[in-house]
């Protein structure tokens, strides 16, 4: 085979590898953009819209509290982040940095938390949620998230691989474990954090059994749930709940391309997450 | 070994407070043991009674678990369950490889394709459940073509069929895993050493052989973890098979999965926690026993910078 041949086969499969990645989102985008005088079912199908129009974008907001949705998502993925890479960032560097009685347990109190998925304990954390009357409410949603065991063993790999001579010149300059913290030891994780920080996002922004099990009333919806929501009330209308897919999965999308070397690199360190 | 610690070693106790590292633990710690110990705990204990949603219940034995057995609905999620890992694993092992592959040499645009193909990664299972149930409509882009092409005469019934919707819900799991599994073969290749290509090259081996005796080998690992690691999300399905079952489990309720009954058993003010908590440890099991083996993976062959690394650099 030619070195010609071999690049245009290569190319020929990318291109047809990247149409079958991309071209059920930009079918959707098709479809939310049609308007209601236009045949979705057509065949053969048509895949640009005749008139494109915003009206489902519209219309999906008065049939059901969209916006109020996506104000919902922001708040939990927003506090999950915080959570994540306060609670984390603190537990990592501790592990990795502090010198204590029982730091051993407290490592394997992470790697056991890890082992268990959240799948199996949806039950009882509902039940816990009950009784203390905070089921249906948005709290619910992100405290079990609040701080990934995973995320805190990311961080203690992170704080772990700092060379030590840079925390032993501080210790000796006399500064005390929360300034080594804070200036020494964080600002050479960054990376790290960011990487925490994206994943604890699209995690949050993503997730659906958990709100869906927590979360009764409509109102209280996050996105994900008030799009099965969406779907169950309006089962004919395709456009709707085309309009409510892209709305849940634009912000996403943009973030991804922005960031990408994060999204990657996160792939790599939590591949155990799974 | 207090004795046989540096000096600079026994001096960090005076530069701390005791109190100093459970702070710091504090937020992390509560939050693993409110939220995965104490409830995996009462998971455990909530199993051997007959708990209801607003009742505690009493200490019923083995009860639920007998109850499973006979169960014909916890057996159809346990094979829809092996029926997922063997129809998702081969595909999430071997495509991921060749995407990699494909992406890997540096080229025009290649860059581009990368990031393209990991797109359906960061979409919601939920977004990609509602998209794929659109495009696998009877009256969807699918069928619309296929009817099109002439290639049918009636619609294919990809999501009202047992076996096609659990097939189809396959395809969802392997369309939106593919971009991931690609990511972490490409920091494997990474590691391949070039001389052994140039070596194997300078021997007057073809690029298919390179790629069976060079490539294929330093693969294995990788190739073993991520059989683990979609192994183990196969068998909890949940968001994918709820989706395009339209909540419905398919015709019949036969495409049920063991994260729905658990959700279906114990949901409701009346719903059976004792019972879900029982299936809820048959989940655990099946999911500890993968994780463990992926955990003896990764610490046998460990990279630079991972958990056991670290640990010994601080011995």
């Amino acid at each position: 085979m030619s070195r010609r041949t071999k690049t245009l086969l290569r190319y020929t499969l990318l291109l047809l590898i990247a149409a079958i990645s991309i071209g059920p989102f930009l079918w959707q985008l098709s479809t939310a953009l049609k308007g209601a005088g236009e045949n979705i079912y057509s065949v053969p199908p048509s895949f640009l819209p005749a008139e494109p129009t915003g009206g489902n974008f519209t219309r999906v907001g008065e049939v059901l509290p969209v916006w109020g949705y996506v104000w919902n998502s922001v708040r939990v993925a927003l506090a999950t982040v915080v959570l994540n890479v306060v609670g984390a960032s603190l537990a990592g560097y501790a592990l990795a940095r502090l010198r204590f009685r029982g730091r051993r347990a407290a490592l394997s109190v992470f790697v056991l938390a890890l082992l268990v998925p959240g799948e199996a304990v949806m039950v009882a954390l509902f039940l816990m949620m009950r009784s203390v009357n905070l089921h249906d409410t948005l709290v619910a949603v992100v405290l079990p998230g609040m701080v990934g065991a995973l995320n805190v063993l990311l961080m203690y790999n992170a704080f772990g691989a700092q060379p030590r001579e840079l925390d032993e010149a501080a210790m000796i300059d006399g500064a005390d474990a929360w300034q080594r913290f804070t200036r020494v030891a964080l600002p050479s994780v960054k990376g790290t954090v960011a990487v925490v920080a994206i994943f604890a996002f699209m995690g949050a922004w993503d997730d659906f059994l958990w709100p869906l099990i927590v979360l009764s009333d409509p109102a209280n919806y996050t996105l994900t749930v008030g799009l099965e929501y969406l779907r169950g009330t309006f089962v004919g209308d395709q456009r709707l709940i085309a309009a409510g897919t892209i709305i849940a999965v634009a912000p996403l999308i943009a973030l991804f391309f922005s960031l990408q070397r994060y999204f990657f690199r996160g792939v790599n360190e939590g591949a155990v997450k799974g | 070994m207090t004795a046989l610690a540096p000096a600079v070693r026994r001096r960090a106790p005076r530069m701390q407070g005791a109190a100093t590292p459970w702070l710091f633990l504090a937020p992390a710690l509560a939050a693993a043991v409110a939220f995965s110990l104490y409830p995996f705990a009462n998971t455990v204990l909530l199993a051997f009674t007959d708990a209801r949603t607003l009742s505690p219940g009493t200490f019923t034995g083995t009860d639920n678990f007998v109850r499973m057995v006979e169960d014909h609905r916890f057996w159809l999620a346990l094979r829809n369950g092996g029926l997922y890992v063997l129809g998702v694993v081969p595909p999430l092992v071997l495509l991921p490889l060749l995407l990699a592959l494909l992406v890997r040499d540096k080229g025009p645009g290649v860059g581009v394709f990368r990031t393209l193909f990991y797109t359906p990664v960061i979409a919601s299972a939920v977004v990609v459940g509602l998209i794929w149930t659109w495009l696998l409509d009877s009256r969807g882009l699918v069928n619309g073509t296929l009817q099109a092409l002439g290639a049918i005469s009636g619609p294919v019934p990809f999501l009202t069929d047992e076996y096609l919707l659990l097939a189809s819900a396959m395809l969802v799991t392997v369309w939106k895993g593919l971009g991931y599994y690609m990511v972490i073969y490409l920091a494997t290749l990474d590691r391949v050493p070039k001389e052994l290509h140039e070596a194997a090259q300078v021997d007057g081996a073809g690029a298919v052989r390179r790629f069976l005796v060079v490539t294929l080998p330093a693969m294995r690992t990788t190739m073993a973890l991520i059989s683990v690691l979609s192994a183990v999300a196969a068998f909890r399905v949940f968001t994918e098979v709820f989706i395009l079952s339209g909540d419905t489990a398919g015709p019949g309720g036969r495409d049920i999965t063991l994260v729905m009954l658990i959700r279906e058993v114990s949901s409701g003010l009346d719903g059976n926690v004792g019972y879900a908590s029982a299936l809820s440890l048959v989940l655990f099991a099946l999911t500890l026993f993968l994780l463990l083996a992926v955990l003896r993976l990764q610490s046998g062959a460990s990279a630079p910078g991972r958990a056991g690394a670290a640990g010994r650099g601080r011995r």
